[in-house]
Formats: structure tokens, sequence, C-alpha cells
């Protein structure tokens, strides 16, 4: 079985984003980036059902800017075998990612694509359930396990207020939550062996998607602040303050 | 031009996640139709027909609307959709599941989890954890919106009259996925996401046993429970309990935040509540620049005494 894998070049989630001073977008001048943590517990899942026999093909795909292709790099030197760039604008919006993904799909014929949840810049939460829908597959979001079983993948997901199991019928998309595994670092000779792994370029024209805006990014601000407020000495002068001052107690 | 909300339910009432959806609802400015989904749902909706607001009440009662599976829910809204110019659910984890696949299946984009209505076309949404509000309009005819609770009113008058309930029989054929079982955790202390207070703890709490102290406040309090990802990801309880950008996302009028430092995902999720404390033996932590009240201190000294003072 090929298992597809998407993943998104995004800002290092140890930044402190900045908006711009015209107000257009963050700014991303001279900042570190890296892959979306999500996507490399995508990356981690597909590489540990390879090492395991279930899968035998993970290849890695991302739509964005010709620095995307560092990410692809990067996810082959944790043990994918090949990798897809399709060549995008940094802010194609999530629907048309999930277009070019089905093209790619229509072509691998993988029986299971993995997915980040959500990317950690636009917080959308959207393309892997997006994907499912344009290919007919059924999905498991915020997996926090995954089994595959034959022709069936077991996914629990996080919901609100515990766990939910769910059974899908292969071709299905999984979308990864925090605790579904731990990633590896990367290893220098893998790193070095990823260079020479297989990258294929294409084009959304190649694809047979043409990009559609279905919404207009207005403006960016930075949110409202809290200002510090005061330090209390002790428990008594804390209960008093809650109690009398913010009367929360 | 009418607005579809989606109602978030527990089978037996509505939650005040969906009374604040009809907050950001009313903002935009269309008649209100509520849908209630699910299997034996009929009390739920008549409970939707009485909120001031809502001019039609769409009930979908079958056995494969049990467990909100995104296949059949997805199909199902898709099914209404021509009749609205507006989709709206608020965020939660089975919104977040078919809200997209609904967006897919009409060729629309989606706009996630909004914290403001501008007009029916524009609405403010935060991104990067909250780092940044973006403003956006949404340009497809149909509008697939997502709503964060926190951000919206719950207080919802309830009329005297109710509105109609029209049943919906259109059943979606689900064979793609299928339900296999529910792990929920049982607790007797409010729902984190809608408490009016909640007392978290971190990684200095230093292990699950060590929680009775924040179990204990919380209780004295009558307050929820909640954790930081480090106190998820380190095994002092379970996962639901996570507040920030990944976890829930809360704004109740009190969060005591006990061993938590505050990066900035966390604060993501709690940064909106009224009346933020901190305790933390660390004074540079960053929780301190959000909290009204700080107390550099021994969360296992503060805990205790709280609990006993209050």
């Amino acid at each position: 079985m090929k298992i597809l894998v998407g993943v998104k070049r995004v800002i290092d989630y140890n930044v402190k984003v900045r908006v711009k001073a015209d107000q257009s977008n963050v700014d991303l001048t001279n900042v570190k980036m890296a892959m979306n943590p999500f996507c490399e517990i995508a990356v981690e899942e597909a590489v540990r059902l390879k090492e395991a026999g279930v899968a035998s093909e993970v290849i890695v795909m991302s739509v964005g800017t010709t620095q995307s292709q560092e990410q692809l790099r990067n996810a082959l030197a944790l043990g994918a075998d090949r990798a897809i760039w399709v060549e995008a604008e940094s802010d194609i919006e999530p629907l048309n990612v999930a277009k070019a993904f089905a093209a790619v799909v229509e072509k691998e014929q993988p029986g299971l694509v993995i997915l980040g949840k959500q990317s950690i810049d636009s917080d959308n939460n959207q393309m892997g359930q997006m994907l499912a829908a344009l290919i007919k597959c059924p999905q498991g979001t915020f997996a926090s396990r995954l089994v595959i079983d034959g022709d069936k993948a077991l996914v629990t997901r996080e919901i609100d207020g515990g766990l939910r199991t769910v059974v899908l019928t292969l071709p299905a998309i999984v979308t990864t939550d925090l605790r579904l595994n731990e990633p590896r670092y990367a290893k220098l000779p893998d790193i070095m062996k990823a260079k020479r792994k297989p990258l294929d370029t294409l084009s959304l024209a190649d694809l047979g998607v043409t990009p559609k805006a279905h919404y207009r990014l207005d403006k960016v601000e930075a949110p409202s602040t809290r200002s510090a407020g005061i330090k209390v000495a002790s428990v008594d002068e804390l209960i008093s303050k809650l109690k009398d001052e913010a009367k929360v107690i | 031009m009418t607005t579809l909300l989606i109602a978030e339910h527990n089978s037996s009432t509505l939650s005040s996640a969906t009374l604040c959806g009809l907050t950001a609802a009313q903002a935009i400015g269309n008649d209100i139709h509520v849908l209630v989904v699910g299997k034996n749902v009929e009390s739920v909706a008549d409970e939707a027909a009485s909120l001031a607001g809502v001019a039609k009440v769409l009930c979908a009662n079958a056995d494969v609307y049990e467990y909100a599976l995104a296949e059949p829910m997805g199909d199902l809204v898709v099914h209404l959709a021509a009749n609205y110019s507006h989709i709206i659910a608020p965020s939660n984890s089975e919104s977040k599941d078919f809200m997209p696949r609904v967006s897919a299946l009409l060729d629309v984009g989606q706009v996630s989890d909004i914290c403001a209505v501008l007009s029916a076309e524009q609405f403010k949404r935060p991104i990067y954890a909250g780092n940044a509000i973006a403003t956006v309009t949404a340009l497809d005819a149909t509008k697939v919106i997502t709503v964060r609770a926190s951000s919206f009113d719950k207080n919802i008058k309830q009329n005297d009259q109710k509105c109609p309930v029209e049943t919906i029989d259109f059943v979606a054929e689900s064979v793609l996925s299928s339900w296999q079982s529910d792990d929920i955790t049982e607790s007797t202390r409010p729902d984190l996401s809608s408490a009016s207070r909640i007392v978290s703890g971190g990684r200095g709490v230093g292990s699950g046993e060590n929680f009775a102290l924040v179990e204990a406040l919380a209780d004295k309090l009558g307050a929820a429970v909640g954790a930081s990802r480090a106190a998820v990801d380190a095994g002092f309880v379970s996962n639901d309990l996570q507040v920030g950008q990944t976890g829930k996302i809360v704004a109740p009028d009190l969060y005591m935040a006990f061993g938590i430092s505050g990066a900035i995902q966390h604060l993501a999720g709690m940064k909106d509540s009224k009346v933020i404390v901190a305790v933390n033996k660390d004074e540079d932590a960053p929780i301190f620049q959000v909290a009204d009240y700080g107390l550099v201190g021994d969360l296992f000294a503060v805990l205790p005494e709280m609990t006993s003072k209050l």
C-alpha cells in the first residue's frame, strides 16, 4: 500500500509573530521557517507504517513556493521514498490545495493519505476534510491512534469530552493530532541520502487545477493585548482581590 | 437571505456554544433557521424553537446521524444548502470534522473560527495561534463559517411562542465510515468549554497524583479543571482538558493558572478570560504578562492554602 503525506512550510512554531506595519499580513521576512508540526507527525506515522511492513512506499507532497522543497527534502530524510512538489503561491487557499491533492490521489492511487489536522499559520483546519469530500473517501480527523487492519483503518479521534474510535474503509484520509506519535529527528547520513531521492516538480496546470479565490484578506492586525496586572504578596491578598476587586469568587 | 445554524447538543439539551453561534448568526442579519441533527433529538429541536430570533427549526432524526459522523452530516447539510446564503456552526470537534466537507462539496471556501462579524460577508478570525487577527471577505455566494464560541455572547432570550419545527426526511447513506466506540471522560465538574471558572495546572504540578490539589480547589470554586499541553503531554491528565491553540479555547470569568509558564499556544486558548490569576515559582514566567493577579510562589503551598481559606 502506498501512503501519500502532505507537508506544509510554515513559520517555526517558536517564532513570535509580528504584523507588518501596513497591516497587509504578518511579516515573514528573515523569519525561521519549518515543517508544520502536525505534518511532522503525519510523516512519522507514515514512516512507521512502512517500517512495520504495512506500507510499501511513502510519497510526500507539498503545494507551495520553491522553498517548500526544503521541507520535502526534510521529509525524505525522515524516511519518505519520493516527493512531489506542486508550485504555488505561499497563500494558496485550502480548497485549491485539496484539489491539487485530489489530482495526485487520482494518479497515484494511495491506500491512505495522512495529513496534519491544521497548519499553525492559517489555523484553518480544513484541507484533509475537503480532500476526503472531493475524492469521496472516509475521513478520520484529529487522530491520536491509527491501526491498519486489512482493508480497514481504525482511527481513534480526539473529540470534545474524550476519545472516539471510528472504522474507515480504505482508501481513507487521516489527519493527525498531537498525540499520535513523537516525530524523530533526521540523522546526518539520512539527510545526505535524501538529496538523491526523487523529487518531481508539477504545476497546478499539470494537475488540471485552476486556483480560485474564495476569500480576500483585507487586513491583518495585532490582537488587543492584555496589560500585565499586579503582583500580590500572599494568598490572603489574592483571595481578597478576587472577592472585593474582581468580584469573581 | 437565510442563515442555517447547525446546533451543537448532547441529544438532550443545546450547548451554550449553540447560543453563541446564534448571536453570531444574528449579527450576520438574515432570517435564521436552526438545524438539529441526531437520533432522538425531538426535545432538542423543541428547545431550539423557543430561542429568540429563530424563524424555523429543522430536525433531522435518524440512526445514521447518531454519532454525527462527518460523511452523513456533510451529505445532509449539502442537501439543504441551496436554500441558504450562510451555513454556520459553532467550532467544535464535530463541526471541524464535517463543515470543510460541506465547503468542498459546494465548491466554496470556508471561513474557520470567526471571532467577529463585520458584515454579512466580512469577518474577523484569529491566525497564528491568535497572535494576529485577520479580516477576511468571503467571496462565494454560499458562506460556510465556523464560530469561535468564546467570542460571542451566550445570553439568548427565550420566546413565549415557539417557531415551527420541520422534520427533514433526507437520510444520508453512510457507507464510508462507522462508529466503533467512545471513551468519554466522566466528570461531575462543569464542562471546560462553557465553565465560568477554570482552574488549570501545568508542568509545574509535577504528576497526575498532584493534580488532586488542582481538582480540590476547582471543586471548592465549582470550577472546571484545565491543563496546559505540557501537563497533557507528560500524562498528568487526559488530553480533552487541554487549553490552547490546538486544545480548547476558553473565556471564563475566572481563569487560574498554576505552574503554567504561558507558552503562546496556551495563551491563545485562554487570554480572552475576564480575570486571569497566575501562580508560578518563576517570577519571569510569561504568564505574568497577561495575568491580572500574579503570585510568585510554590503552588504546593498556595493551592492547599487557597482551598482551605475559601
